[in-house]
């Protein structure tokens, strides 16, 4: 190795070793920050756990002898020690279904709030970084999306192809869509005119490259915090549309379609439909708390 | 002003007509066939081809949309597939009970959000803030289908109080209405908060309050009316929805409203009810959105002179 390309070598070392602990220490920061919110700190245990249940179902119940199969001469337990939280209709385990209805739920809410967020974040960058026609056509559409409350669409969209896991995703991200455009395109348009984008361009940097390196990262707080609130939101409407028997179909378990089956019972079986509420509550409210944190998080001037 | 307002109407136009080729779109793709479904299974291959043409199933997509679109406007959205009757007709005859039930949701909402958020903001940090933050949080983490039936077992089934389900007289619109309420209710708590904890931050009330005004008149008189203009949008907002987004509430009481009677038609697959709800549902969405913007520019002069 020649000495001239050694020390480039060593140059290029240094030069990452200096740019990294910065682009770190942002995030490290924001870290610090959610750390100290008691709250959000709350909802990101909470959330973990639900995580972690979801991850461990197999282990914690099996899915074709627990779950699924039915066990009639023990329907409608109450709470005991041998069912935790009772059994239903069909004498299976609530607790074995709530924990393997996490899977769906958390599975649903994730992907199609990436689904959306890669969707509607394109179309809201795109819109914002040309601006003009092409802006004014893609916000018109986004506007016609908006112009229907989004558990409308999405049960309009299930209802046509048909009520599973694929399209009740897909229904749900789409409804979703107009909502990440909006958010990308207003941070994008903050970002477009500052200096350093400038700069960029007058260092001959490509469209492309502008967008992905340097405006989207600038971007991306409103995103997450929209995200986390999203998924929250993602996981009611699965939810609610598998309560009006558009969303996973049985005997597969899901909260909300657990509910729904419960509610025949609500005389006689309160535990059926109480318990699988609860989840969905507490799963809610640990995004929430995650999402209000983030956002304290990640913008310190909201902050007083 | 009348220009701003003829221009939003006239924005309108193009959003209802987008909304209305999605979900006609959407319900062209549907499997099934119509007219199997309206004259039974059992019924010959002939008659179902000749209904088909009848109703003008053959025809291009374009055409069958420019007809729906033409029927539409002139208060024509069709026959139920099921019970044969008009679309419209019964569309109106059960909004009325869909409109009560939202505006009862909304005026709940207020009672409960506008005070406490003013109570929570002037004691920031206080007992009672903490206290109603938490359940404004609860509020929104709430699925409300879920306390709906929750407020069944409590107040129908072990108390006895009120019915649970139908509509049969005042009686049976509280448990719905209060279901549809919350979540407004927690969402306008915790804006009312926030905007009232900017302004009385601002320069105006410090020289209120230094000048000696009471401090009841500082928060009821001085601070009050600006911070409630971001609220009463929010409040407008929220009024939309719940005419929109009412179908679950509406599921769990079997109220009679235009929700339910969309979830019943999508569970029949009767297409032009299912169409017509759809359509009829986003435009009162989009025109209370409409007049939200109006209210907007007349309690804040500041905008209405942005719209001349």
């Amino acid at each position: 190795m020649s000495q001239e390309m050694t020390l480039e070598l060593n140059e290029a070392v240094a030069e990452s070793t200096r740019a990294a602990p910065k682009k770190r220490s942002q995030w490290l920061e924001v870290w610090h920050r959610l750390k100290r919110n008691k709250m959000a700190m709350l909802g990101l245990v909470i959330l973990s756990v639900v995580v972690l249940a979801a991850i461990f179902a197999d282990l914690i119940a099996d899915y074709e002898t627990v779950v699924i199969a039915q066990n009639l001469g023990d329907r409608l337990q109450g709470p005991s020690a041998q069912y935790w939280l009772g059994t239903d209709e069909f004498g299976r385990d609530i607790f074995a279904r709530i924990i393997h209805g996490a899977r769906v739920s958390l599975m649903v809410g994730v992907l199609s709030v990436a689904i959306a967020i890669a969707l509607g974040g394109s179309l809201g960058a795109v819109a914002g970084y040309y601006g003009g026609k092409l802006d004014n056509y893609i916000m018109r559409v986004m506007d016609i999306f908006l112009a229907v409350p989004s558990i409308l669409l999405a049960i309009a969209i299930v209802s046509a192809l048909g009520a599973n896991l694929m399209n009740l995703m897909f229904a749900i991200a789409i409804s979703s869509v107009p909502t990440y455009a909006r958010v990308v395109r207003a941070s994008v348009l903050t970002v477009r005119d500052q200096e350093f984008i400038e700069a960029a361009r007058a260092i001959g940097a490509s469209d492309a490259r502008i967008i992905f390196r340097h405006i989207i990262p600038n971007c991306l707080s409103p995103v997450i915090v929209q995200g986390a609130l999203g998924v929250a939101g993602a996981i009611l409407s699965t939810a609610g549309l598998s309560f009006i028997g558009l969303g996973i179909q049985p005997p597969e378990p899901e909260w909300g379609a657990m509910l729904s089956g419960g509610r025949q019972y609500l005389r006689h079986a309160w535990h059926v439909t109480t318990f699988p509420g609860l989840t969905i509550m507490i799963t809610i409210l640990a995004l929430n708390l995650l999402g209000d944190g983030l956002r304290d998080a990640l913008d310190p001037r909201l902050k007083h | 002003m009348h220009r701003f307002i003829v221009k939003r109407l006239l924005l309108l136009i193009p959003v209802l007509l987008g909304v209305s080729l999605l979900v006609f779109a959407i319900m062209s793709f549907t499997p099934g066939d119509p007219a199997q479904l309206i004259l039974g299974e059992n019924a010959p291959p002939e008659a179902v081809a000749e209904l088909r043409e009848e109703m003008g199933l053959n025809d291009p997509f374009v055409l069958r949309y420019a007809r729906f679109v033409g029927n539409a406007v002139m208060g024509d959205l069709g026959q139920s597939y099921t019970s044969g009757r008009d679309v419209f007709d019964e569309i109106f005859s059960r909004f009325p009970n869909t409109l009560i039930l939202a505006a009862l949701g909304v005026i709940i909402a207020v009672l409960i959000g506008i005070p406490v958020g003013i109570i929570s903001a002037t004691r920031q940090y206080s007992m009672i803030d903490s206290g109603s933050m938490i359940f404004a949080l609860l509020g929104v983490s709430m699925p409300n289908f879920w306390l709906g039936l929750m407020m069944i077992l409590l107040f129908s089934v072990n108390l006895g109080w009120v019915p649970s389900g139908g509509y049969s007289d005042w009686s049976s619109l509280i448990m719905p209405a209060i279901t549809l309420g919350t979540g407004s209710a927690a969402i306008i708590t915790r804006m009312t908060r926030s905007s009232m904890l900017e302004v009385i931050r601002q320069d105006y009330i410090r020289t209120a309050r230094a000048k000696g005004v009471a401090e009841n008149v500082v928060i009821n008189q001085h601070a009050l009316k600006n911070a409630l203009i971001p609220v009463i949008t929010v409040i407008g907002l929220q009024f939309g929805y719940l005419l929109g987004g009412a179908v679950l509430t509406e599921t769990v009481f079997s109220w009679p409203g235009v929700g339910r009677m969309m979830v019943d038609a999508i569970r029949q697959k009767d297409a032009p009810t299912v169409l017509g709800t759809v359509v009829f549902l986003a435009t009162t969405f989009s025109l209370v959105n409409l007049l939200v913007d109006l209210l907007y520019g007349f309690v804040d002069p500041r905008i209405k002179s942005q719209y001349a």
